[in-house]
């Protein structure tokens, strides 16, 4: 096992002088999210994108699925802190030349850093070249669908917010002829004669996240693509829909720029194909993005006519079949479950015909303005080039080979995968795998921890509490973004003759790392003791200029943001004037919030190094190994005996892997391990506490123990569920999936002996009681369907279904079930299968009604078992350890994350993490790298050295309370408590378990507990400003 | 009542940080427009919100109140102070009516984080809504200074409502439909008049003594109240020593 690997390669690490660098190739969300998690854990990191800014594809997208979350918005805060880490080294255009490994068996990695043509740390990103640049190139950031020019900044929220130069269309660099730029730019940031730079650093690992490439269909012209104007691809689409892409929010289709009212997508365009050009694989992301931009796309336009072509439905995670329900229900919207094929470009309107049949109406063909191809997933372009570089082997597809087992473990140990490398991943998975594989980086590189991490040093903190208050006004034009629209000089005369106003200036980009140093220093020589800054969402940078007034030696609490951007110039951006007195009254509002601000401390409180892991299963157990490795305490409590969980009913993947051997050998390793304590039998009867100082009470063998840990990871999985349906207990001939896979591991002879088999699909969810696809059960069905094919293969095997949801490699072995004569069924929730025992010929048996859609009519499938893919339902003691932690359930009964897609392994509770099917049901190798990815968040937060709570927070003036308990009855978060003072019973609030949400503040009859930072003066200072 | 000539409300809107305030946020990035009607305060949890900054708004000339929160059940907080806050608006709408003032004037509407459209349409809406009913007092017929005086007196109950509020009415229903019910069922009307309204009344009054003495007329065709009520809420006060009458100029003043 590479685990082994792993371990050798510590051992023979542990005495080398060696750097304890990490570099991460690609910087997409999953490079971005590994490099934060390597940073925050103390490791120093290089961030290597060979595109001019870090994104990926995450920035391409509109929205994300199913939360509709605005994709940049919520990618781009985390462009920022890699930005801003002292420990994270971004390297842009940039490439890989060679890849060496040194005698102690580091990485010797020689980057080729391809020259931007413009100097970084000079260029503001004011886009002034931009504007004068005269060379026109297709914006590769919108698909090609429109114009940007030869210099240009990949996307408005770019990171580094600085420009470059495409060479292949800039008029100088291809025959000299122009060099308007370079007059133009009042920094002289353009270099036009930069070269190549060559560098070699010297890393202990290496995580690989290149990502993925979409199919291209132009290769082979699938459904028109390149011939037809108005056939386009989803990643096209994407854009077309965006409010950055080339229609600024209006959806125009490519032939007259008018808005389509018919619309097609069709979906597995180059997935789920063996002829030639395609992916054998299914892309496991398309059914869900499609059914989003339908969603989107009837916001946009709502009388539109939506129509999907599909195969199967493959709403197999976290909430897709309620997102899927939800796209389908819209109003003139179809799902239609048919084969495609492209007809004709209409002359006159371009318009598009489509070729399909249905059950009911046979082949039809059909007009559309626009047809979208739903396309899949490929290997990135560099994949070879990268393998042979980093010695690594590619799988069968073209993408990263993994450990069947961990898909973040490539076959050459210190070299770890994460993201959709390793094969068709939604973000979710990208990050956590990404999580995962700076776990495992700390397993290789634990004992050099810190040792080369910066931190940041900020210039001691002024007093200035017995000041005046001197308030600072920078009004931001954010480009063209806020001064089109309002009078940015007006608003600064405005500002300076506001009470306490001291200073006011304009800021072309109050966020450019130069302008925010010129804030700093102006705060300086100017003596500024607080700060307006006028510009955009202090949700996005917010702590940015906080950092920028502690640059400045003042309180990073004597600042405030007045949002002129998303509250005013954009959503107001036809009436200049109204907007530009709305912009003065934000100002206002801001200037007399800020006189009122008051300085505040952040809590540091010091980190227990140690992690209770609650579930003993194949999810618990990598996680304690992980962190154990890492020299991390680790207690390790299960409800049953023995560890293993739900494995160990489990015999064997779909790859093949002998699932009871891996978990006979985990749990050796987890009992021999000195570093883990293992508590079966336990029950948890009480959590107290918080990140960084938890105690839980567990009683275990009739002891009640109490451990003191500084995070807790929740991975006490799932249960299959128990039918009602079909027979089921009441028939011996009727099995659970899992009950069948355990008889044929013990080759019990009413299995051996069964000359047929009949699988229902969904049994016990995708109905209203639950209303969720269980995941796995496909995938279970396969297997079990291909080894009873392979014991006997001329018995008859069936599986009855509604979609076949072997979403990614699973696919293939879809396909090998069906050449081996295993038959498939489908049927529709409207006609369930109805099961019941017959008695055929003196035999006894059961059959199988199922209501066949494609033949019209029952078909009676008779048999000897019946297997039932019974659903996978949450942990019966899902409710009680989410009261113990305070943290949520989703409507189904698993663990709600903080965060669907960007934090998929964490809570909002801090220091508490989340792994394995207790989150949803999943795969082994899928439960293995989110346990690696918790146990990496786990880590990052316990290598901290102490836990810092925000200092806007809740305080108690002990003299106005009367102790009336009206905060206390409020909050949930038990962060208020009585004290006895010399005055009596008073209120005093906890600050770590306060969250300040500020609740008490509103209920407190005597005004006595506030909430600091937003206290009733400072609001009421805003509401008599405005 | 005529309604100005390019009218044009004044609101003031509490937005929740993670959703309202973000579904706003979205509404620019998206560039959905809406009218230059509203200016906002952003607050962590709209459980933050406070009569206070309703009555402190409306008395700053502002038309409108809207607060913006998470969808039941999204809030970012364990507190789930969006359900305080939904019976903080109808305590407000409540106290607003029993003044004279048009309860619609506060609004609050769920809009979460990727909602920016609809963030568009509710301020789109409720400015419209504004404009019908009119600047803020004349839209009801009340002067200014009789506005002004009207909220005050609601003001100096704050701390008292706030108790009857943990007392009496700390309610946690499932939605919107039920809170909205709850707030006008008799029962709770009742617990509203006995608890607070004769306070309220009194509170008015005592405001309005307290700038001069005036007679039992004179007081409730200030206050647009009942003559009845007014008497009754004098002879209350007067037992509590808290107002008299002046037999010579046979009307009434502060004690």
């Amino acid at each position: 096992m590479s685990t082994t690997a792993i371990e050798q390669l510590q051992l023979s690490r542990q005495n080398s002088d060696r750097l304890g660098d990490v570099m991460v190739v690609g910087a997409g969300i999953s490079g971005i999210q590994a490099a934060l998690d390597l940073a925050e854990t103390g490791f120093r990191v290089y961030l290597v994108e060979k595109a001019p800014a870090i994104g990926g594809k995450m920035s391409q997208l509109d929205k994300t699925f199913p939360s509709n979350d605005c994709s940049m918005c919520i990618e781009s805060p985390k462009f920022i802190e890699c930005s801003r880490h002292p420990n994270i080294e971004i390297l842009t255009t940039t490439e890989i030349l060679r890849v060496e490994e040194s005698d102690e068996g580091d990485f010797q990695i020689t980057l080729n850093r391809k020259p931007r043509y413009v100097i970084e740390d000079r260029c503001t990103g004011c886009t002034t070249c931009v504007e004068f640049c005269p060379a026109q190139m297709p914006d590769p950031y919108n698909q090609r669908l429109n114009l940007t020019k030869a210099i240009h900044i990949q996307f408005s929220q770019a990171t580094p917010l600085v420009t470059y130069i495409d060479p292949e269309h800039c008029f100088y660099l291809k025959d000299e002829r122009c060099q308007i730029c370079v007059g133009v730019c009042k920094h002289n940031a353009i270099d036009l004669h930069q070269k190549p730079q060559r560098r070699t650093v010297t890393v202990g690992s290496v995580v690989l996240a290149p990502g993925f490439e979409t199919f291209d269909p132009a290769l082979r012209g699938d459904f028109g693509y390149g011939r037809f104007k108005n056939v386009v691809t989803s990643l096209e689409f994407e854009r077309m829909i965006s409010a950055t892409g080339p229609g600024a929010g209006h959806v125009l289709r490519p032939s007259d720029s008018k808005h389509p009212h018919r619309i097609a997508w069709v979906q597995c365009v180059g997935s789920r194909q063996v002829i030639p050009g395609g992916n054998s694989y299914c892309s496991s992301v398309c059914c869900s993005y499609t059914q989003k931009q339908v969603i989107l796309a009837k916001d946009h336009l709502p009388e539109l006519n939506a129509t999907v072509f599909h195969n199967d439905i493959r709403a197999f995670s976290k909430d897709f079949e309620r997102y899927y329900q939800r796209a389908s229900g819209l109003s003139d919207v179809r799902f239609i479950r048919s084969y495609t094929s492209v007809g004709r470009e209409l002359p006159g309107s371009d318009n598009v015909t489509i070729r399909y049949a249905t059950d009911e109406d046979g082949v039809k063909e059909e007009e559309f303005d626009l047809v979208v191809l739903s396309v899949g997933l490929n290997p990135p372009k560099d994949a070879k080039d990268l393998a042979a570089k980093f010695g690594i082997e590619l799988n069968a597809h073209g993408f990263c080979k993994t450990n069947p087992m961990n898909p973040i473990e490539t076959t050459r140990p210190g070299v770890f995968a994460s993201g959709a490398f390793f094969g068709p991943a939604d973000i979710p998975e990208s990050v956590w795998s990404a999580s995962g594989a700076s776990a495992l980086c700390g397993t290789v590189l634990a004992a050099r921890r810190g040792k080369l991490s910066r931190e940041r040093e900020y210039p001691e903190e002024r007093d200035v509490s017995k000041e005046e208050p001197k308030v600072g006004v920078f009004v931001c034009h954010c480009g063209a973004n806020i001064g089109r629209v309002v009078n940015v000089p007006s608003v600064v005369e405005y500002a300076k003759g506001l009470k306490n106003v001291v200073h006011a200036q304009e800021s072309l980009f109050a966020c450019s790392t130069d302008n925010a140093q010129q804030i700093s220093d102006v705060i300086r020589e100017k003596g500024l003791n607080r700060v307006v800054i006028a510009a955009c969402s202090p949700r996005t940078l917010e702590p940015l200029f906080r950092d920028t007034v502690r640059e400045g030696g003042i309180n990073q609490y004597f600042m405030d943001m007045a949002n002129i951007r998303e509250h005013c110039s954009w959503v107001h951006s036809k009436e200049k004037d109204a907007a530009t007195q709305k912009a003065k009254e934000i100002v206002s509002m801001s200037v007399a919030r800020t006189s009122l601000l008051e300085p505040l401390s952040e809590i540091e409180l010091p980190i227990n190094k140690s992690v209770l892991i609650i579930g003993g299963g194949v999810a618990g157990m990598n996680a304690a190994l992980t962190m154990a490795s890492q020299g991390f305490e680790v207690s390790l409590v299960e409800k049953d005996k023995d560890l293993g969980g739900m494995a160990r009913r489990i015999h064997y993947t779909l790859e093949g892997t002998d699932v009871q051997a891996y978990v006979k050998e985990m749990s050796q390793q987890v009992y021999r391990n000195p570093q883990i304590r293992v508590i079966t039998e336990a029950v948890i009867e009480e959590v107290s506490g918080y990140v960084g100082n938890f105690v839980t009470k567990v009683r275990a063998q009739k002891r009640l123990r109490e451990v003191k840990h500084g995070a807790a990871i929740i991975a006490i999985g799932a249960q299959e569920y128990q039918p009602t349906e079909h027979l089921y207990g009441l028939h011996t001939g009727v099995l659970t999936q899992l009950e069948l896979e355990g008889r044929i591991a013990a080759s019990e002879p009413a299995v051996t002996g069964a000359e047929g088999v009949v699988m229902i699909q969904c049994v016990g969810c995708r109905n209203k009681e639950r209303n969720y696809c269980a995941r796995v059960c496909c995938s279970q069905a396969i297997k079990n369907a291909l080894k009873l094919k392979e014991q006997k293969p001329e018995r008859e095997v069936t599986i009855v279904y509604r979609d076949m949801r072997t979403y990614g490699y699973r696919e293939n072995y879809y396909r090998e079930a069906a050449s081996k004569g295993v038959r498939f069924v489908r049927f529709t929730p409207e006609h369930e299968p109805v099961v019941a025992p017959i008695r055929e010929g003196g035999k006894e048996q059961l059959r199988v009604t199922v209501f066949d859609p494609i033949l019209g009519q029952p078909l009676a499938l008779d048999t000897d078992l019946v297997a039932l893919s019974a659903a996978v339902v949450p942990s019966a003691s899902a409710q009680q350890i989410s009261r113990l932690f305070k943290v949520p359930l989703s409507p189904d009964g698993f663990f709600l994350e903080a965060h669907v897609k960007l934090r998929p392994v964490d809570f909002s509770a801090e220091g508490v993490f989340l792994c394995g099917t207790a989150h949803y049901p999943k795969h082994i190798g899928e439960t293995i790298s989110q346990s690696c990815g918790a146990a990496g968040r786990a880590i990052a937060t316990l290598s901290q050295d102490a836990v810092i709570a925000t200092g806007a927070i809740c305080d108690v003036k002990e003299d106005a309370c009367v102790a009336c308990g009206a905060c206390i009855s409020a909050c949930a978060y038990d962060a208020i408590d009585f004290v006895e003072t010399a005055h009596g019973k008073k209120a005093h609030v906890n600050p770590i378990l306060c969250k300040g949400d500020g609740l008490c503040n509103s209920k407190c009859p005597t005004k006595a507990i506030f909430l600091n930072h937003f206290t009733d003066e400072e609001i009421f200072a805003q509401i008599d400003a405005a | 009542m005529a309604i100005p000539e390019n009218f044009r409300p004044k609101i003031l809107g509490f937005l929740c940080n993670w959703c309202s305030y973000a579904g706003a946020d979205l509404c620019g990035t998206s560039r959905y427009q809406y009218p230059p009607s509203l200016r906002i305060i952003r607050m962590m949890c709209s459980g933050r919100m406070d009569l206070d900054f309703v009555l402190r708004a409306l008395s700053n000339g502002n038309d409108g109140v809207f607060i913006g929160g998470c969808w039941l059940g999204e809030c970012h907080y364990v507190t789930e102070g969006n359900y305080d806050a939904l019976s903080v608006l109808h305590l407000a709408k409540k106290l607003l009516a029993k003044v004279g003032i048009n309860p619609a004037r506060i609004r609050l509407e769920w809009v979460s984080a990727s909602q920016g459209n609809r963030f568009a349409e509710v301020v789109t809406e409720f400015t419209n809504e504004l404009t019908t009913l009119g600047p803020l007092g004349e839209g009801e017929g009340i002067d200014p200074a009789t506005l002004k005086l009207k909220l005050d007196a609601v003001a100096r109950l704050l701390p008292y409502i706030k108790l009857v509020e943990r007392e009496k009415i700390r309610v946690r229903f499932e939605n919107k439909e039920e809170y909205a019910e709850f707030f006008d069922s008799p029962a709770l009307n009742a617990l509203f008049d006995t608890t607070i309204a004769d306070k309220l009344a009194i509170s008015q009054i005592l405001g309005l003594l307290h700038e001069r003495q005036r007679s039992t007329r004179e007081i409730a065709d200030t206050l647009n109240m009942p003559i009845s009520e007014v008497t009754e809420r004098l002879k209350d006060s007067s037992r509590q020593k808290l107002v008299r009458f002046d037999e010579a100029e046979k009307c009434y003043a502060l004690a």
